[in-house]
């Protein structure tokens, strides 16, 4: 696949600066909008079945067009790129910000002509510093070169597009979480309905979508929703940018078709590392179910994985090898979760720990059989029962684990000790 | 009392927001900017400037994590201890600053040299593990890397 997200990316220079991304075409997505009108662009993005790329996969189209009539509703009207990124085991949002501000920035704008958008924000996680300062030199040059502002290339519409830094906490990648923190208040979820589509920030219709996916939406736009659809290579539509970590040979990001298997990914980073064996991975961050060696050959994307059960995610893949401990990792993705919940939902708040604790007696080598019963009656009390889905994001690893890799729960007990610590790893 | 600088910088929050108390986790960070932390006083004055009560400001203060509502080290070393970095030795590399600086995550040291956290996912596993030293980001850390940071390499320190 040419690469489409990735084009104007060059190992070993920065970013293009406005005009260098002109020349390489941009911003002509933009005057095409303007010219076909809002109603027209917004059918581009339905007809092309861009799934939302932050992990829970829902059609963007689909969300923009569920907005309010126009006339019938509260101006203005909000759109947020959730930039919020802190889902364990990735980092293509930070990828795709620091190699290419200004696509970005022109699929939100591009977003927000399709919804008429009169303001917006980028929703940045404050640690990702490169990031804000790649992105407020773009917003200036984009704002200066009258693609933000007033009268946008003479359309008669106008949108302002800010940068909004925040203080911490996961939370605030949760969409209506975001619009909380937005409003200066702590990031807690809402209840649902309503949507954000019709009761937003400050009680306005707004959107929020994550930063792959209005990156998409320039190349929708100039390319048409036919050529997206056919980039990818099993059930879902476009580019994705993977990425793999772990004992691998090139960790990174990767831009490849929609629905790339796991072994193809692996391939392309290069294999496992020296000495190294593959034994699972997270497809999607911290929040998707272990897939195991029997699974290599599924098409990662939001339709192929869920037909086996697995949540696609953020499509960031963490690779176990054979020297790292499932329970312990396990653990330690329980240790965040019960970190970041905002304890809004007793489940999430009382039942996290509790998790964490079961756990840590695996690790700890006095875990009994009766623990693994109490992991599944917990997890079982947890999922699906909150507001959000952070402690059903968490609970799946165990659930997943417990029945791809229920021996190695088992293989602690029966050491009394945690088989890698005590170096007797198969 | 906030300086004037710092209220300009709280007003440039409250320009990039669409209501006054929409900025007060920005202004918070602003003022943490040239304080190194939020004291009561602080919280009292941002609170004010802004509008809020200083109970409604805490209700944010006492959430996002980084808000400092404590004394900080002028050097800030932020390890993060989430899945990649975890299974790349993150535990180790924080047992090790543990061991050389005298206390455990979360405690700064008595001559105010170094606060020690952990922190989340910091979206850097291609180069795990990974910390933040102040604003700096750091990757493919190893105990040299961290002696270097404990050298005062790297980053300017906080007030």
């Amino acid at each position: 696949m040419e690469p489409v997200l990735t084009k104007n990316m060059h190992p070993g220079r920065g970013p293009l600066n406005l005009r260098e991304y002109e020349q390489a075409g941009g911003y002509a997505a933009l005057r095409k909008a303007i010219e076909i009108g809002p109603e027209a662009t917004l059918q581009l993005v339905l007809d092309a079945d861009l799934r939302g790329r932050g992990g829970a996969g829902y059609p963007a189209g689909k969300k923009w067009a569920a907005l309010p009539p126009y006339e019938q509703s509260p101006t203005p009207r909000l759109i947020f790129v959730n930039a919020d990124e802190m889902e364990p085991g990735t980092y293509k949002d930070r990828f795709l910000m620091e190699g290419d501000p200004h696509q970005l920035i022109e699929g939100t704008i591009l977003a927000a002509f399709a919804c008429r958008a009169a303001l917006g924000w980028i929703f940045v996680r404050a640690e990702y510093v490169d990031p804000l300062r790649i992105l407020d030199t773009a917003l200036a040059e984009a704002g200066a070169a009258g693609y933000l502002g007033q009268n946008i290339l003479g359309s008669g519409w106008d949108f302002e597009l800010h940068l909004h830094s925040s203080a911490g906490r996961y939370m605030c990648g949760e969409a209506l979480a975001l619009l909380n923190a937005m409003e200066g208040s702590r990031a807690i979820p809402r209840s649902k309905p309503p949507y954000a589509a019709n009761v937003g920030a400050w009680g306005l219709p707004s959107i929020v979508n994550n930063v792959e996916t209005f990156c998409c939406v320039p190349h929708i736009v100039r390319n048409g929703p036919e050529w997206f659809k056919g980039l990818g290579v099993a059930k879902d539509a476009g580019p994705k940018i993977y990425g793999i970590s772990g004992r691998v040979v090139r960790p990174g990001s990767y831009e490849l078709p929609i629905g790339t298997t796991l072994r193809e990914l692996l391939e392309v980073a290069g294999g496992m590392l020296p000495g190294y064996e593959f034994r699972a991975a997270l497809p999607g961050g911290a929040s998707s179910m272990f897939m195991d060696a029997r699974e290599l050959d599924v098409p990662m994307d939001f339709e192929s994985l869920k037909a086996i059960n697995v949540y696609f995610g953020t499509g960031s893949v963490t690779v176990v090898d054979d020297h790292t401990c499932l329970v312990g990792m396990t653990h330690n993705l329980q240790q965040f979760f019960a970190r970041e919940s905002c304890g809004w939902c007793t489940p999430c708040r009382e039942g996290l720990p509790w998790l964490v604790e079961i756990l840590s007696r695996f690790e700890r080598g006095i875990a009994v059989r009766e623990d693994i019963s109490l992991l599944e009656e917990l997890t079982y009390q947890i999922h699906d029962r909150t507001f959000c889905t952070l402690a059903l994001g968490a609970v799946v690893s165990i659930e997943s684990g417990l029945a791809k890799f229920r021996e190695e729960y088992e293989r602690h007990i029966e050491l009394g000790a945690c088989p890698y610590q005590a170096g007797a790893a198969r | 009392m906030l300086t004037v600088e710092e209220k300009a910088d709280i007003d440039r929050e409250v320009a990039e927001s669409y209501t006054r108390h929409a900025a007060c986790i920005p202004a918070l960070r602003a003022v943490q900017r040239h304080r190194g932390w939020i004291s009561r006083e602080t919280l009292e004055s941002v609170a004010a400037y802004l509008g809020m009560t200083p109970a409604e400001l805490e209700n944010i203060a006492t959430f996002y994590s980084l808000i400092f509502r404590h004394p900080v080290g002028r050097t800030v070393i932020a390890v993060c201890d989430s899945l990649v970095c975890w299974s790349l030795g993150s535990e180790s590399l924080l047992q090790y600053l543990e061991h050389k600086l005298g206390l455990r995550a979360g405690e700064t040291t008595a001559d105010k040299a170094f606060t020690l956290l952990r922190i989340a996912c910091l979206g850097d596993c291609d180069h795990a593990p990974c910390l933040m030293v102040n604003d700096v980001q750091v990757r493919n850390v190893n105990e040299a890397v961290l002696d270097r940071i404990l050298a005062g390499e790297f980053s300017p320190e906080r007030p």
